[in-house]
């Protein structure tokens, strides 16, 4: 039965006929002149393994297990790579320096936890990246309405040609890579960059100004290059939400006697609520998730007191110092909070929202 | 609510359809003035957020000593193209290259495989525990160890200094899975029936027919998937102290700090002014390096803009 239905195939498909079919060899020469006689080849050849495997699986059972067998591959990489890396929260509790296995490592038990919050240097420099990680998280915060704000205005536009360019250069910062955008802040703002250039051929300034090499308003600074290259990436969800709007919100709108500007207030804003609602819950689930790539990329001996955010420290510390059993804890605990940070959230959202975000 | 209580200053009939767009005659002056700004204000934003790729591209173009000068703002003073020569002789770069297309190309196929394979297979009812083994995969996306017991992990692996600890970490994507499988869900099953009906066993329905349905969604992960194989940074970083495995993106961080501490010393040696003007500059070097890195992006963006839009929106509908 399979094979018939299968040189029914061929037939139909490629229209040499029923002999190329049947001669495997033959049907093979004319492979590479017709491409659908190739695929229902291999069609055909699945389909027999298919029905010896069909004759082979007695029970359902044997066969949910052999379908469970063709996923365990990858079920392993999931294992290997998200599961196995918890149990690396073990070198937390030991005094674990490289080059000796943690077997003849010391085991310290809470020995770095209380280091964390006893040693007064140690628990300013915690304090000061903690207050890192607030500011910088907090701020985008503050500032998650602006990706709101610009998808309004670029709905207000009618042209649609300017629309969708204004939409295409301003997302195109989102795809580089923080150190492509370290390397355009160093081209525009180091000593040597173009906004210090300009500033000193129009004699406005006589000495540079460091923009990247000073401890001064770093948060801020951070937050602009986020925005810089987020504010229109951010902005797409929105403008998504915008065209899902029932017109006829518009149109009541309208007879009431709105104008544009009564009609984002009362109509769009209220209508992209739920959207922004989400999103926040996102972001303050994510609050201690700042990354550590653009931190990493800006960072240098004067900001760092500034920009040392907790990623970043764990890295620092972990790396940079070697200490990787406290770089684990500092880890650990950052995990843990998320996931709390998480669940709250989700709780939150539940209780409000009647859904959860996860 | 929506009676003809209307006030007379809206006399104007809204028309039919096309009703949530107010057409363009009736505009008071207000409105006006709103159009004007913030057509100037979006202008202005889009030109902060291109500016500087411009800029990094005229220059990298240009006379190096007018680069140099700062006079190179607008456009190409004295076309060049040594920079672009020196850069891609330089010896990492190229081998830098090679690592970054690699990883992009192996670890994009790799994902997408995987990502459809596993949406696919979480479809199928029959699977033991299916439901569980589902969950075991996508609460990894709610939790991580953390970068340092990461590190010892891959370290224990042997995958430190290994290019494939680019690749293997990042196959299984429980978002991309999500995508993929809610994506299969919404094609009728009627269509894997039959050909189950007719003989077909899972992986010939998988490679026959769900494959082929499922390209939109899977042109949008890889799509996702290769811009962040090629601008991934961190793993770099933290995995490979061998400079024969770092990638691209690596390499321009590497440069863009050596090219400020040599800038500053030819600053500080007068002696060198001459050499600053006539070679190739390390400030040079560092622009043609990031056009290089961010050319790729920058081609391929506006093609598969409709992709990163599309992917977006599924992410959104799932949240």
């Amino acid at each position: 039965m399979q094979t018939s239905s299968s040189t029914e195939t061929d037939e139909t498909v490629g229209m040499t006929g029923g002999a190329a079919a049947v001669l495997g060899r033959e049907e093979e020469a004319a492979l590479d002149a017709r491409e659908p006689e190739h695929l229902s080849r291999k069609d055909r050849r699945a389909r027999r393994k298919a029905a010896k495997m069909a004759a082979h699986v007695a029970g359902d059972k044997k066969h949910a297990f052999r379908l469970w067998l063709y996923v365990a591959p990858l079920l392993v990489l999931v294992f290997l790579f998200s599961y196995v890396p918890l149990f690396g929260w073990i070198y937390a509790f030991y005094d674990y320096q490289p080059p000796i296995p943690l077997s003849e490592s010391k085991f310290v038990g809470l020995q770095w936890f209380e280091m964390l919050v006893q040693n007064p240097a140690q628990l300013r420099t915690i304090g000061q990246v903690l207050l890192n990680t607030f500011a910088m998280s907090g701020l985008n915060i503050l500032t998650s309405f602006l990706p709101v704000i610009f998808a309004i205005m670029l709905n207000e536009i009618r042209a649609k040609w300017f629309k969708n360019l204004i939409q295409t250069l301003t997302t195109l910062p989102n795809f580089i890579s923080w150190v492509l955008v370290y390397s355009i802040a160093f081209a525009m703002f180091s000593s040597t960059g173009m906004v210090n250039e300009t500033l000193m051929n129009l004699h406005l300034i006589s000495e540079p100004i460091k923009f990247l090499d000073s401890p001064d308003q770093v948060w801020l600074k951070m937050l602009l290059w986020n925005l810089w290259k987020g504010l229109g990436w951010g902005s797409i969800m929105y403008l998504a939400g915008i065209a899902g709007i029932d017109p006829e919100l518009y149109e009541a709108a309208q007879v009431d006697g709105a104008n544009r500007f009564q009609q984002i207030i009362h109509v769009t804003i209220p209508q992209l609520m739920p959207t922004y609602f989400v999103l926040l819950m996102l972001s303050i689930s994510n609050f201690l998730n700042n990354g550590m790539d653009q931190y990493y990329v800006f960072q240098n001996a004067f900001n760092q007191k500034w920009i040392q955010v907790l990623d970043l420290y764990v890295y620092n510390v972990g790396m940079g110092q070697n200490s990787l059993s406290l770089g684990t804890a500092i880890s650990m605990l950052k995990s843990l909070v998320s996931v709390g940070l998480l669940l709250l959230v989700n709780w939150l959202s539940k209780r409000t929202r009647g859904v959860g975000i996860v | 609510m929506t009676t003809a209580t209307a006030p007379a200053t809206t006399a104007k009939k809204p028309r039919g359809h096309n009703a949530g767009i107010s057409p363009a005659m009736r505009r008071t002056k207000g409105e006006k003035v709103f159009t004007v700004v913030n057509v100037l204000l979006l202008t202005l934003f889009a030109l902060i957020c291109t500016y500087p790729f411009y800029y990094l591209i005229i220059n990298s173009l240009s006379n190096n000593q007018a680069a140099a000068a700062g006079e190179v703002n607008w456009w190409i003073q004295g076309l060049h193209w040594d920079n672009y020569k020196t850069v891609l002789g330089l010896d990492g770069l190229g081998r830098a290259a090679w690592i970054s297309v690699a990883r992009t190309v192996i670890g994009t196929v790799l994902t997408v495989l995987a990502s459809a394979y596993l949406g696919f297979m979480f479809t199928q009812q029959k699977m033991w525990k299916r439901s569980f083994w589902y969950r075991f995969v996508v609460i990894t996306m709610y939790f991580n160890a953390g970068l340092i017991p990461m590190f010892i992990t891959m370290k224990n692996y042997g995958l430190t200094n290994n290019f494939w600890v680019y690749v293997l970490p990042a196959i299984v994507q429980p978002f991309n899975i999500i995508l993929v499988k809610t994506y299969i869900e919404s094609i009728p099953s009627s269509l894997q029936e039959a050909a189950e009906v007719d003989g077909a066993g899972t992986f010939t329905v998988f490679w026959k027919i769900v494959l082929p349905m499922c390209t939109p969604i899977l042109a949008t992960v890889a799509i996702f998937s290769a811009v962040g194989q090629w601008n991934s940074f961190q793993d770099t970083l933290i995995y490979m102290t061998d400079s024969k495995l770092y990638s691209l993106q690596y390499l321009l961080y590497t440069y863009i700090n050596q090219a400020s501490s040599i800038a500053n010393s030819v600053k500080a040696n007068a002696a060198n002014a001459a050499m600053l003007a006539t070679a190739t500059t390390p400030t040079a070097i560092r622009m043609t390096v990031s056009v290089i890195v961010v050319l790729p992006i920058m081609f391929i963006y506006p093609f598969f803009q409709r992709f990163f839009v599309k992917g977006m929106m599924l992410g959104a509908v799932k949240g």
